[in-house]
């Protein structure tokens, strides 16, 4: 396959078409306006709608109504836009509709800084919104997982019945990298989803209670709610099958580094520059970063590690609360952190590895 | 072998067009890897801009260091800005038009090219990042340069008529470029 | 004997309503159920349901439907509706999740002309939350969260929705009516029939304002209810025709 140059948010768009998306409502936020942008000009070259919606609440909502016709459907926005979508996101959770969305995450709380940030880990891994749902979400570390990821959400949204979050950054939304695009789905294949869906989509369906299409994010009957719930943590209980983390040279280890995203790849790196100088580091990177693979952890020589560096673009650290949870006490934990729009050094990793192994 | 460059100066000078044709072409040329990272302020005119390239041989970890190899500079903010990330032994591509303060560093080396004054020679100020990317393919030889010409080519593909200028400016650069590099 | 009259279908058969006795939630739901029937749309529609009491059509109805988040009900529906051209699709929608917290939805979709149908039932309250105030409360009518009534210099004024749509250049189909009387439930019909026509010949936005009663806030019987509807709420929200283009169009 033959590589192209392209910028983070346009090849998540594209690929996005190229996995079925035939839909995607989305309103202006720095730093994912190339992924609206971009589909303004892809979807009707495919057949597909872009409505640019007249907020975030209203965008999520479109793709609520578009998912529950079972159709691909998707949106996108960054850190305060996405808080605002959580309503829509709620419903599709509760309602069992699925759809993908990404988040662009930059500085915060508030309207925060425009420059990229892990600002929002722990809204996106254990709150998206009310009502205690949980959803699949990974966490790209380039362009190019950027483009798998998305393509293989519409996959696991439509296996599960259930939202797909992208948790992507600033950096790789408008970064350009040279990626191979995943195969363009065809017409056909785009139709027969959707049509696979028809059972339980609102389309229209023949007069008869036992087969009308009645999406539900709610209920009446608390019994009907508390078996809807249950239903949906027994989906959550499965997911042990789909998670996914990159080890580094754990081997030797006296300092493993824990990081994800942007921070993993820029770690990743400085792990290869501390071992040109002989310090035995390692990385484990969650590629899902809900559910979180906390037995990664286990893979840890604690008779050998002397602490695991904790390094993430978000104070107060966040991701730190997992690793926490996966490390169990067996070793100390150490932070390298940045925030307000900052982007991770490898000089500062360097020196906070270099310190930890010190202590 | 990974080189890592920023490209810096005043926003519409043209610094994240140098950087991306750059990255682009290295993206087209080999198998090599090849990141690009634009960093605007939040205005839209005006105001500073720099973008990071790096390209290398082997994964990139970091699409910006913090050490730079080299660093084109095209106005004196950024001079002050990303000199001291420039490592030891970097290469320091100045447009020497605007920036005439002695950077004070010996321990890298210094690519002067008066960018702006030959970009005004050439009727247009405008394509001084052209000409700029000219001197840097020129002295590194980082990428082939017919190859950044084709990538001009097609990018300037919706606006035929700049082409002959763009390509003056482009030799122009690359003849200095040269040049400085046999001195 | 001859039969002359039977529930339409759209209604499950074992089921009785659950709305307040004398609320006109069902008239409404009826005439929507028999228009559908008439144009042959049954198995072809899709109802988007505001939260409120509007919300508890679902457990009657026998055909699609969702429930949108509160106020978001014409953005669902146009998601919907862009992505199945075919379907009909309208929604159900009261004042408060219209005219409040989905106003902007519902201008926004009014103004970009989207091919489906609103029903909008403005009956001055706030009905299941429990009688608090909305936009289309009337001046001095009291509810629970004005118990002195509504005062303008506090409140403002009531919003009269299908006038503020008139503003806008892309609504196609504007009208406001009532269930409080044999003839006015005729014409409530006749508008639905006249909104769910223009969405299947492609065009555009129509919206039907009913005006409607809530004897439970209210705090009248039945019969009282039609009494104040008729006395007051008909005074601030007078019926008719408030667009019409298919009549510009004609007239062309």
């Amino acid at each position: 396959m033959s590589r192209v140059f392209m910028k983070g948010c346009e090849a998540i768009a594209e690929a996005a078409v190229r996995a079925g998306c035939r839909f995607f409502a989305g309103y202006p936020i720095t730093p994912q306006n190339e992924i609206p942008e971009y589909f303004s000009r892809r979807m009707p070259e495919v057949g597909g709608t872009f409505v640019q919606g007249e907020s975030e609440v209203a965008s999520i909502s479109m793709v609520y109504g578009a998912a529950s016709s079972g159709t691909r459907a998707m949106t996108s926005s960054s850190s305060c836009g996405i808080a605002l979508k959580s309503e829509g996101i709620s419903y599709c959770a509760s309602a069992r509709i699925p759809m993908v969305y990404v988040n662009v995450s930059r500085g915060g709380p508030g309207v925060g800084s425009i420059q990229p940030a892990q600002m929002d880990y722990l809204q996106a891994t254990k709150a998206s919104g009310n009502g205690g749902f949980q959803m699949l979400v990974f966490a790209p570390s380039t362009v190019q997982e950027a483009v798998d990821m998305t393509y293989a959400a519409f996959d696991y949204a439509d296996r599960d019945r259930n939202p797909v979050l992208i948790l992507a950054d600033g950096v790789i939304g408008t970064m350009m990298e040279p990626v191979e695009l995943p195969p363009m789905r065809s017409d056909e294949e785009v139709k027969a989803i959707k049509e696979g869906k028809r059972p339980w989509a609102i389309v229209g369906h023949e007069l008869d209670y036992a087969h009308r299409a009645w999406i539900e994010p709610g209920q009446w009957s608390t019994a009907v709610m508390q078996r809807t719930n249950e239903k949906a943590a027994a989906l959550y209980e499965s997911w042990e099958k789909d998670l996914r983390w990159e080890e580094y040279r754990l081997e030797d280890a006296e300092l493993v580094i824990a990081a994800y995203g942007i921070s993993a790849r820029i770690a990743r790196s400085a792990v290869n520059l501390l071992r040109q100088e002989g310090y035995p580091v390692g990385l484990i990177r969650p590629i899902t970063v809900n559910p979180f693979p906390y037995k990664a952890f286990d893979k840890i020589d604690y008779g050998k590690c002397k602490a695991v560096l904790d390094v993430e673009m978000s104070i107060p650290a966040q991701f730190l609360r997992d690793v926490s949870i996966g490390v169990k006490d067996r070793c100390p934990i150490t932070t390298c952190l940045c925030s307000g729009g900052n982007i991770m050094s490898r000089e500062s990793i360097i020196e906070a590895a270099k310190k930890s192994l010190e202590a | 072998m990974e080189t890592n460059l920023c490209v810096a100066g005043f926003g519409g000078q043209g610094v994240m067009t140098l950087g991306k044709f750059l990255a682009e072409a290295a993206c087209e040329s080999s198998d090599r890897n090849v990141t690009f990272f634009p960093s605007y302020g939040a205005e839209q005119r005006g105001g500073t801009a720099n973008c990071f390239v790096v390209i290398s041989d082997q994964e990139i970890g970091a699409p910006l260091g913090d050490r730079m190899d080299d660093l084109i500079i095209m106005n004196e903010p950024s001079l002050k800005k990303f000199l001291p990330t420039l490592k030891p032994g970097g290469r320091l591509f100045l447009n020497s038009s605007i920036v005439t303060d002695d950077p004070g560093r010996d321990d890298v080396t210094i690519v002067k090219a008066p960018v702006t004054e030959l970009s005004l020679e050439l009727g247009n100020a405008k394509v001084l990042n052209v000409i700029m990317l000219g001197v840097y393919v020129g002295y590194t030889g980082i990428v082939d340069e017919e190859l950044v010409w084709r990538i001009i080519e097609q990018k300037l593909g919706s606006k035929p008529k700049l082409l002959p200028l763009n390509k003056k400016a482009y030799e122009e650069g690359l003849a200095l470029g040269k040049k400085q590099k046999q001195n | 004997m001859e039969k002359i009259y039977t529930r339409t279908k759209t209604i499950q058969e074992d089921k009785v309503s659950g709305f307040c006795p004398g609320c006109m939630h069902s008239t409404v739901m009826k005439l929507i159920g028999e228009v559908l029937e008439e144009l042959d749309q049954v198995q072809n529609t899709a109802c988007v349901l505001g939260i409120g009491c509007c919300g508890l059509h679902m457990d009657y109805m026998a055909y699609d439907n969702i429930t949108a988040p509160h106020g978001r009900a014409c953005a669902v529906a146009t998601g919907i509706k862009r992505t199945n051209p075919g379907t009909l699709v309208y929604t159900y929608q009261g004042d408060g999740d219209l005219a409040s917290i989905g106003l902007a939805e519902t201008l926004s979709a009014a103004n970009r002309g989207e091919n489906f149908s609103v029903i909008f039932i403005n009956n001055g309250i706030y009905g299941m939350t429990g009688g608090q105030m909305a936009p289309t409360t009337l001046i001095g009518m009291k509810a629970t969260t004005a118990p002195k009534g509504r005062d303008p210099k506090e409140h403002g004024y009531p919003m009269h929705m299908c006038e503020i749509m008139n503003q806008l250049t892309a609504p196609y189909y504007l009208e406001r009516t009532s269930c409080n009387n044999p003839a006015n439930v005729r014409k409530t019909k006749a508008a639905i029939r006249k909104a769910f026509m223009n969405q299947l010949e492609g065009k555009g936005f129509s919206m039907v304002e009913i005006v409607t009663n809530c004897p439970t806030n209210w705090g009248t019987d039945a019969l009282g209810s039609l009494e104040y509807l008729e006395q007051n709420m008909l005074k601030e929200f007078p019926l008719g025709v408030i667009r019409d283009k298919s009549l510009e169009e004609e007239g062309k």
